[in-house]
């Protein structure tokens, strides 16, 4: 039964091959197997949004996906965002903003806001909420994250031309 | 935190999937997006002995027209494709209105039309909205396949009338007659929580200008989704008034009998309950009249 599997992917443009048993989630896979402890796990069960990442592109759970199911996957965690030693335009806009006081959900919300830029490259300030309403912070300070995808969002837009 | 070890298979077709699950039956879960099936694997108030992953079946991943012109969905196909989906939006247009109510982008992005059906939670939007529009669901086993029509599918309380050893392939809707109005509105403490009451209406005004067909469904208020016929009953050959929604109203939650919980009282679900009906009726009201109506 806790026969392991073999799990190659692709973390932040780097290829990665271990052998995990099924039941171990891809959150912990990252933490643990990877030592990538950027993504951040609060519940566990999908609710608070701080281990966040892409998976293929898209914005998931990643405590909501087995690491087995990541096999082939082509994977982006909040240590993917920096380049160069660079800060991303996004994680210079948190820290302009406050946009963060303990940090923990800080990932969550990076990749969140990441993928909703992607899509929305000019968002309204009501969509930025909306984007970021799976993501819970409880040092309390959404003002500023919105703020700070609000600023984000132009430096992204024009990056992309 | 941590899911019980299980056994994993992850089969590539829906002929392998069948076979496995004529193997394993009872013990068996079948995981698709998983944003149900995982967080009670990690809290593990589900500890299934056999775990089937049929994210690879990517036959299962579609939207098309069927011969009778219904739209036909594969049980695997993302919530955030149906939201996004052209077609949806254009065949139906209520099923494109209740994606974003439901979780979030990160969860639609993995959530599967199937999965949700299947969970059945009674709190959940999808249940509510096949059953509004009767859907049928095609279930596939080793021996058979057969269509089970929305209105025996929700059994009771996370149960549907889907065997052990069969697997939901696909959910067909039937098209919207022209000029039917629909809305569904919910009310929940946080956008992307479970709604705590939530209602679906359907609305046909013939040319006499009387009400012609209505079909009404709730959530949250029930172990299961549930159709309030008491009133469309009261709808029905009567002109679309104020008056008359009310009156409806009244009899859906007359009909009601929710429970009380930690997220709100019998009393006040059936208080809701009634006021998102009226409100519905009006929205889907305006929308067989081809008035434009802002969504959320």
């Amino acid at each position: 039964m806790s026969a392991k599997r073999l799990v190659q992917l692709t973390v932040n443009g780097k290829s990665y091959e271990r052998f995990v048993e099924a039941r171990l989630t891809l959150a912990d896979f990252l933490r643990n197997e990877l030592d990538l402890t950027g993504t951040h796990l609060g519940c566990e069960h999908g609710v608070c949004g701080a281990c966040t990442i892409l998976f293929n592109g898209n914005a998931v759970r990643s405590c909501l996906l087995l690491a087995v199911q990541a096999n082939g996957a082509d994977i982006m965690t909040v240590e993917g965002l920096a380049r160069n030693g660079e800060l991303h335009p996004l994680q210079r806009a948190f820290q302009d903003q406050h946009a963060l006081q303990c940090g923990f959900c800080t990932p969550g919300f990076l990749m969140t806001a990441f993928a909703f830029l992607k899509e929305f490259p000019h968002p309204t300030e009501d969509q930025a909420r909306e984007a970021i309403s799976g993501n819970i912070c409880r040092c309390t300070g959404y003002q500023p994250i919105v703020e700070a995808v609000l600023q984000a969002s132009e430096k992204t837009a024009s990056e992309r031309k | 935190m941590k899911p019980a070890a299980f056994e994993y298979f992850a089969p590539a077709t829906v002929d392998e999937t069948i076979e496995l699950l004529s193997a394993h039956g009872e013990d068996a879960k079948i995981l698709a997006g998983g944003q149900s099936l995982m967080p009670l694997m990690n809290l593990r108030l589900a500890r299934p002995r056999v775990v089937i992953d049929i994210n690879p079946v990517s036959a299962l991943d579609y939207v098309r027209i069927g011969p009778r012109n219904e739209l036909c969905i594969g049980a695997l196909t993302r919530q955030r494709s149906l939201e996004q989906s052209a077609l949806v939006k254009e065949r139906n247009p209520l099923l494109a209105a209740a994606m974003p109510l439901i979780g979030h982008f990160q969860i639609r992005n993995r959530g599967t039309i199937g999965g949700s059906v299947v969970h059945a939670d009674p709190a959940a939007e999808l249940p509510a909205v096949t059953l509004a529009l009767g859907a049928e669901f095609v279930a596939k086993s080793a021996a058979a396949e057969r269509v089970i029509p929305a209105a025996g599918f929700f059994l009771e309380y996370m149960t549907t009338a889907l065997r052990p050893t069969e697997l939901l392939t696909e959910i067909r809707l039937l098209p919207l007659r022209a000029g039917c109005g629909w809305a569904i509105e919910e009310v929940a403490r946080r956008r992307g929580d479970f709604a705590i009451v939530g209602v679906v209406a359907l609305l046909q005004v013939g040319e006499a200008g009387l009400c012609e067909d209505a079909r009404l469904a709730l959530f949250g208020v029930s172990e299961r989704p549930v159709r309030a016929e008491r009133g469309e009953q009261v709808l029905l050959g009567n002109g679309p008034e104020p008056k008359a929604f009310a009156a409806a109203a009244q009899a859906v939650v007359d009909e009601l009998d929710p429970v009380s919980d930690v997220h709100a009282s019998g009393e006040y679900r059936r208080e809701a309950a009634a006021f998102l009906m009226k409100k519905a009726l009006h929205a889907a009201l305006a929308r067989a009249r081809g008035e434009r109506v802002d969504e959320r």
